[in-house]
């Protein structure tokens, strides 16, 4: 029942351990006993709600920032990205492949606060070898829901 | 001026209008109306699926297939169905790509029917049975089939409706509308009875896919000595999200095939070639969504049992399709009243199981092809209906 009951919860976090049950075919107690488990072992990590930001009158901007380091050992990027995750700007950072290693994504109030967490911050690194900024212009989807949208039943009128 | 009356074929213009239609041509224009009524998946198609059909477009593919449909098409659900069910058709003479699986259906009862043949109809059933039937020239005979048998069709039900003009048995299982499904054991009793028999059975399987409790679904024509007398009938529209491509197919002996090809080479020439080619890709890769879906599917299914049984009515768990048949007896409504009541206080269209036979008398149909949380609303809505109209 673990992945099942991971995706419904990844859905709609509000739903009810006994809602949850009627969905799976079993009892609210095995339910509420597994989100235990699950919190216990770190694997549900937190239940949050999803905002579009940018209906709501409160300036933020957002950039990802993709960054370069100098080639590291062992658990070299974990040490990196231990130092640039301390920070509250740093909403997400993974380790990525291609051409860039780290790929953050900061927020700010102002563009400057975002430049200036750059070039004083991540630039200022001995690891960091380069950095380049994309600033968030518009977010049409985001945990696979659709923010541009309404979405409405394409479904015509059909006898069946 | 004309009268069309007099000029109109009285075999068709008789055949009375659907049940289904009028309450969403209400619901269509009704704000704040939430919708429990249509048969068709809320899912888009898988986008592997609208890749191909949109690549076959860059590609030029725009001309007429063979009349059977492209033989990697074929070639492919030969392959499925016998990878699936067990099943075995060559594909060179056994496989017929139609229009939807409601072509396959027509052309397979004017195949069969000659006038006065009989057709039997397990009822509560989809909608087009009988006036396909009626307009090859038989005779259709509905069997009511019941909830306290979990809507199977039974061997005694079966026998009772037998005459020695029983030209065909329709199989429409998983069941639209009542969500029924027949087992291995089920499909043993009725091949018991039609062995002995020329009944040809039209398998209508086009739910095959979305069965839940673990339990697959079993071909009646892997049944023992049942290939050589069904016409196993499958498409694209539930089981991959396909309603809007048109494409199914039929799949039989190859002298019931030469017949049927013959009519739908002059009434239709060929199922469209974009959904030929993205048909394609649906069997080959998509195994992966149609699980997905049918997982959703079971999610609802279960939402909506538990919702109409906590109403304090009685609803049978239906294991197939993507619709459940409660039980409204209770509340003293004609499935009719009750849906139109319903629809007038608290804005939720379900269709009256009138629609599907006269036996869907005392029920309704509510499709969980809708998110859930219109389910949830609809639920609650129907919830304080019930409680309302029980204290009368």
């Amino acid at each position: 029942m673990n992945k099942d009951l991971l995706s419904i919860l990844e859905k709609n976090s509000r739903i009810t351990p006994s809602e949850i049950a009627v969905m799976l075919g079993t009892t609210e107690e095995a339910v509420k006993e597994e989100i235990k488990e699950l919190e216990d072992n770190k694997i549900i990590l937190g239940y949050r709600t999803l905002i579009n930001w940018e209906h709501v009158d409160k300036d933020t901007i957002k950039a990802f920032i993709e960054l370069k380091i100098t080639p590291q050992a062992a658990k070299g990027f974990d040490r990196v990205a231990e130092k640039i995750y301390k920070y509250p700007q740093v909403k997400s950072l993974t380790l990525m492949s291609g051409a860039y290693d780290l790929l953050l994504e900061v927020e700010g109030e102002t563009l400057r606060d975002v430049a200036m967490f750059v070039s004083e911050k991540l630039s200022q690194m001995d690891s960091v070898t380069a950095t380049t900024t994309h600033f968030v212009l518009k977010t049409y989807k985001k945990e696979n829901v659709i923010f541009a949208n309404p979405e409405v039943d394409p479904r015509e009128v059909i006898t069946l | 001026m004309i009268n069309y009356d007099n000029i109109l074929s009285k075999s068709a213009s008789g055949i009375p209008p659907s049940g289904i239609r009028k309450f969403f041509d209400i619901v269509s224009e009704m704000k704040d109306a939430i919708s429990l009524g249509v048969g068709e998946p809320d899912f888009i198609t898988p986008w592997p699926i609208r890749e191909a059909g949109i690549a076959s477009l860059e590609n030029g593919k725009t001309h007429y297939t063979s009349n059977a449909g492209m033989m990697e098409l074929r070639e492919e659900i030969s392959r499925y169905v016998n990878r699936k069910y067990n099943l075995n058709y060559n594909p060179q003479s056994e496989i017929i790509v139609t229009v939807g699986g409601s072509e396959a259906i027509d052309i397979t009862l004017r195949a069969l029917i000659n006038p006065g043949d009989e057709v039997l109809i397990p009822e509560p059933s989809f909608v087009c049975y009988k006036p396909c039937t009626t307009l090859a020239g038989g005779i259709p005979v509905p069997i009511v089939t019941e909830e306290k048998d979990n809507f199977r069709l039974t061997k005694e039900k079966l026998l009772e409706k037998i005459t020695d003009k029983t030209k065909v048995l329709i199989l429409p299982f998983p069941n639209n509308p009542t969500g029924a499904i027949m087992e291995k054991e089920d499909l043993e009793e009725i091949a018991s009875v039609l062995r002995d028999t020329n009944i040809i059975v039209l398998s209508d399987e086009i739910y095959s896919e979305l069965t839940y409790n673990k339990k697959k679904h079993v071909s009646f024509a892997s049944i023992d000595g049942m290939w050589e007398r069904t016409v196993t009938i499958n498409g694209f529209s539930k089981a991959f999200a396909m309603t809007g491509w048109r494409l199914g197919y039929a799949a039989a002996p190859e002298p019931l095939c030469k017949v049927m090809y013959k009519i739908h080479q002059y009434a239709i020439m060929c199922a469209p070639t974009t959904s030929q080619m993205a048909a394609v890709q649906a069997l080959r890769n998509c195994d992966k969504d149609v699980e997905n879906m049918c997982r959703e599917y079971d999610q609802r299914r279960r939402i909506l049992v538990d919702g109409f049984r906590k109403m304090g009515l009685s609803c049978f768990e239906p294991e197939g399709a993507f619709y459940v048949f409660p039980n409204i007896s209770s509340l003293g409504y004609s499935s009719e009243e009750f849906a139109q009541k319903l629809l007038e206080e608290e804005k939720v269209a379900v269709v009256p199981g009138t629609a599907f036979g006269e036996c869907g008398e005392g029920f309704v149909r509510c499709s969980y092809a809708y998110s859930i949380e219109s389910i949830r609303e609809a639920l609650k809505r129907i919830a304080k209906f019930v409680e309302r109209h029980k204290k009368r």
